[in-house]
């Protein structure tokens, strides 16, 4: 089985222009859309109680948020979560109300409503850990950002690890701006997976800057607008099988994985495939637009005469 | 060239065999057991208790499973809940009867059923966070301000009598914050009460300024005590929060301190959260102070009065008032223990208290000084305080023991005995943040983990087979090598698995089968451009492996930013992820490696590899297409 039966180095840094305007277009919409509705937070990181309540039957729930209004919650969110019998609450934090308290009375006034209801789980986040955790979150961010730089900077050269930071914390903002568009939750395993999604598409361009050295010591007489398209034409079939089969892992979770695992692994999918594009087309854009040559990688230059013939190179 | 020698298969089966011993407790489930430890350092756990426990399950009629003794722990395992559920009561009547006075916890806890010669390798199966558990997580803030505040408190009492026994006169001792102020008249006794502090007082650092015609000394605690203040308190609380959850009979909790001022509490596996949680949210501080009994007090007591300066009034538990000073004798830093008893004369209900021997001291001092009067124990909780008892002082009470009696049930006096045993923390306490997970949800967590991984890892490995045909067959064993090394890491460090860890797990093998597609492809593109079966796999391999380390490293300073900052789950996903991609370096280029030298290596005049349709532009009808790839025009 081939996929990829390519006969010619496709000339993807023709139109290098027309890739970067579009995902410049995505990214402003992806920034705009943080802007405008903002994230939709979990609560780790606002503070607040969560309560997963399970019925017997599908969940009335109007009843359920009149029962709980009647307690004085005038600010309740109450929503299905994964099946029609089971219901999620969001309280805002009280002061003064412990939040054992704040369940079991919930839970008392949802019980008397319907006695099928059972709690499955509660999460309480006091507002300071809540901040603590937004404020570590954002620390993880730079941390891998700075990491990511310095590693490439050393591994390959400066230019390629801007260009590949750029074009990957493109990915990150886009997945955010998913999530503030549709107003998914936005919660600590979904920052997880936003960081793995950073980690994994700076693979991808690492692939082939890798290709872009190796060509670079092959072919002599290339110019560099050649050697790119040459790179990634060489390893498109291994970039699309790769991001394929991570996929398929994806989907597997997406479809076994219930309605706690939903956010991380739309996030994910999301990522691998902005990933493909961003880091085939963008990230190699602006690499070239730095000015990567060919004594960025080479350090030593060797005498001509090399045996590496440049005619062992791809089929024209 | 495709030779690998001899030592480095050799690392290959070892590697195989310890991942799959190390694997195989995770296969055998968990029976239910009853743990027996014991509640205080005093009492053992040995044969003898071993032979009263089972002396005790034949009596009921039960038969026991494996029954195993560790240093302070037996366990007993059995077949049913049922029947573990009636071992407990059994056992629990048999060696504590009297719940209060146990010296031994009964708790309920799932034993794994590994064979005995596992657990003697120390192979156990994986660590089960809370998500996958159920149970309870708890992140406790302890008050600390409010602790330097009664440190100093206690302090300013302590000064007072200091400087009466010296007779030192000066003109109002009062708190202010956490430090304390002195009025002087004359300057040589604020320089005598200044020598005075230094000397018995080291912690207190001393400062005099003028104030209006007197002398003011301000007395502060040096950052050095107050560090050290800190941290008694919180290490006072985790021993009393280990003795709440002591009686709450919960098998392996987690107590820890983290930071400088907060405590994270874990109780696995508890059935009735909603106890826990009181038992746990019970955040109450003890003081000790003594009764005004002047006339104003009196009548402030009625209601027909005000509170009269420097006192303050609280309620008892059966709603009448008490006026008490607002100067605390003892704290409940200073109670070590208190039971509920009978009185040796009168044969009451009462509670016998135990104090350290600074209280000792304290307590005699103040009966010496106070026949006659009230002194009354209060509860504060949330800032509220409850007058628990008011007993009248007899006589002089020295040798830290003292009895409190006097119209009490003997269900009062066992309440009281656990209100005060409970109560004596040294400084109040928030919780901050909480996890409730019951236990339904935490099986659910782990099929739905465990199904999106081996559902992600059939597709994958179909798929590989079916392009790459035998290459990627190799591939899709190096893929579960990858897995069952992976698990075995996780059981040998006993790292904890959450349910966005098993996430992980699944990601993890989406990415570790880059590294094989990337030598897959290669080995491809070799033979796509001439080169020999034999050259076309070790030039693969060797292209292949410096950006598989490239892209690895990448991945890794993702996982190891999310290990330093994350907590909770997300520390489950980071865990894995980092071990994941560490045990992917081995199996994609290693092990898979090993595998294709040992079918391929061998044969001289290679012809062929099965790698799947090895398709050329040229012509169609070139040597070295693959002998099961179709042959397309």
């Amino acid at each position: 089985m081939e996929f990829f039966k390519i006969r010619r180095d496709i000339p993807f840094m023709r139109n290098a222009l027309a890739f970067n305007a579009v995902s410049l277009i995505t990214f402003l919409a992806a920034v705009f859309f943080l802007f405008s509705r903002g994230l939709h937070l979990s609560v780790e990181f606002t503070g607040g109680t969560l309560m997963e309540v399970a019925y017997s039957q599908p969940a009335d729930l109007t009843q359920a948020r009149n029962a709980i209004a009647a307690l004085g919650y005038a600010d309740v969110q109450v929503q299905n979560f994964g099946t029609a019998r089971d219901v999620l609450i969001r309280l805002p934090a009280v002061k003064g109300v412990s939040s054992a308290q704040q369940s079991e009375k919930v839970l008392g006034a949802l019980k008397q409503a319907d006695a099928s209801a059972e709690l499955r789980r509660t999460e309480f986040v006091g507002p300071q850990v809540g901040d603590e955790l937004a404020a570590d979150g954002l620390k993880a961010l730079a941390f891998v950002v700075v990491g990511i730089v310095l590693y490439l900077a050393f591994r390959f050269e400066w230019k390629f690890a801007v260009a590949a930071i750029i074009a990957n914390l493109h990915d990150v903002i886009i997945i955010l701006g998913f999530f503030a568009f549709f107003q998914w939750e936005f919660s600590l395993p979904v920052l997880a997976a936003v960081l793995a999604v950073l980690g994994y598409s700076v693979n991808e361009s690492v692939v082939i800057f890798d290709r872009i050295r190796e060509n670079f010591r092959r072919f002599r007489k290339m110019d560099t607008v050649g050697i790119i398209d040459n790179a990634i034409t060489s390893t498109i079939s291994r970039t699309i099988i790769t991001h394929g089969c991570t996929q398929l892992m994806v989907l597997s979770m997406l479809l076994f994985g219930g309605a706690t695992l939903y956010y991380f692994a739309l996030a994910l999918t999301i990522g691998i495939l902005f990933g493909i594009y961003s880091s085939v087309f963008v990230a190699a854009a602006i690499a070239m637009w730095l000015g990567i040559r060919r004594e960025d990688l080479i350090k030593n230059v060797k005498k001509e005469g090399d045996p590496d013939d440049p005619n062992a190179g791809a089929v024209v | 060239m495709n030779r690998y020698p001899v030592w480095k298969y050799a690392i290959i089966l070892i590697a195989l065999l310890v991942g799959s011993l190390y694997t195989l407790p995770n296969f055998f489930g968990e029976a239910p057991a009853v743990q027996v430890s014991a509640a205080k350092s005093s009492v053992k756990v040995d044969t003898a208790l071993q032979g009263r426990v089972e002396e005790a399950l034949r009596a009921a009629g039960i038969t026991p499973g494996l029954m195993q003794l560790e240093a302070s722990t037996l366990k007993v395992r059995f077949d049913t809940t049922d029947q573990q559920l009636k071992a407990k009561d059994a056992i629990q009547r048999a060696l504590a009867p009297n719940a209060d006075e146990a010296p031994y916890v009964v708790a309920l806890n799932l034993l794994s059923r590994s064979p005995q010669w596992l657990s003697a390798l120390n192979a156990a199966p994986m660590y089960l966070g809370l998500d996958l558990r159920g149970g309870v997580h708890f992140m406790l803030q302890v008050d600390m301000p409010s602790a330097l505040t009664k440190k100093a408190e206690s302090l300013a009492g302590d000064l007072r009598s200091a400087l009466r026994e010296k007779s030192l006169r000066h003109a109002g001792i009062n708190r202010n914050g956490q430090s304390i102020e002195v009025r002087f008249r004359e300057a040589a006794t604020a320089e005598a009460a200044q020598r005075l502090i230094q000397d018995q007082f080291p912690d207190l650092l001393t400062t005099t300024s003028p104030d209006a015609g007197d002398i003011k000394l301000t007395a502060s605690l040096k950052p050095d005590a107050g560090r050290k203040v800190q941290e008694q308190a919180l290490k006072q609380n985790i021993t009393t929060l280990h003795n709440r959850i002591n009686e709450l009979g919960v098998a392996e909790p987690v107590i820890q301190q983290q930071g400088l001022d907060r405590i994270v509490v874990q109780l696995p596996g508890v059935q009735d959260t909603a106890k826990a949680k009181d038992i746990l949210g019970r955040t109450a501080t003890l003081e000790i102070r003594m009764v005004e009994d002047s006339s104003e007090a009196r009548a402030a007591e009625l209601g027909s009065g005000p509170v009269p300066f420097g006192t303050e009034r609280f309620l008892e538990r059966n709603g009448q008032a008490v006026i008490v000073k607002k100067q605390v004798i003892l704290t409940g830093e200073n109670l070590t223990d208190a039971q509920p008893g009978f009185d040796s004369q009168t044969q009451e209900a009462a509670v016998h208290l135990t104090l350290d021997a600074k209280g000792a001291r304290i307590f005699r001092d103040v009966t010496r000084e106070s026949v006659g009067k009230r002194m009354a124990i209060l509860l504060f909780e949330k800032g509220k305080g409850e007058v628990v008892t008011a007993p009248v002082i007899r006589s002089e009470i020295g040798g830290g023991r003292v009895q409190i009696s006097g119209r009490m049930s003997t269900v009062e006096a066992n309440d009281v005995a656990l209100l005060l045993r409970a109560g004596s923390l040294a400084a109040p306490m928030d919780i901050i943040e909480e996890r409730t997970i019951g236990p339904s949800l935490g099986a659910e967590n782990i099929a739905k983990g465990f199904n999106s991984v081996t559902w992600g890892f059939a597709a994958v490995a179909a798929f590989m087979c079916l392009y790459y045909m035998l290459f990627g067959l190799f591939s899709s064993i190096a893929l579960g090598v990858n897995l069952l090394l992976l698990v075995a890491v996780l059981s040998m460090l006993q790292a904890t698995l959450t349910l966005p860890g098993m996430a992980a797990m699944a990601l993890v093998l989406g990415m570790a089968i880059d590294a094989n597609v990337l030598i897959n492809e290669r080995v491809r593109e070799e033979l796509r451009n001439g080169a020999s079966p034999q050259a076309a796999i070790h030039a693969g391999y060797e292209r292949a492996w410096a950006t598989i380390l490239d892209s690895n490293v990448t991945t890794l300073i993702a996982g190891l930013a999310l290990l330093a900052f994350g907590s909770g789950p997300v520390r489950g996903f980071a865990v894995v992820h980092c071990l994941g991609i560490l045990t992917s370096m081995f199996s994609a280029v290693f092990f898979s490696r090993g595998l294709v030298n040992l079918w391929y290596g061998g044969q001289k005049r290679l012809q062929s590899v099965s790698i799947g349709t090895v398709w050329r532009a040229e012509t169609s009808a070139s040597s070295g297409d693959s002998s099961k790839g179709l042959n397309r025009p």
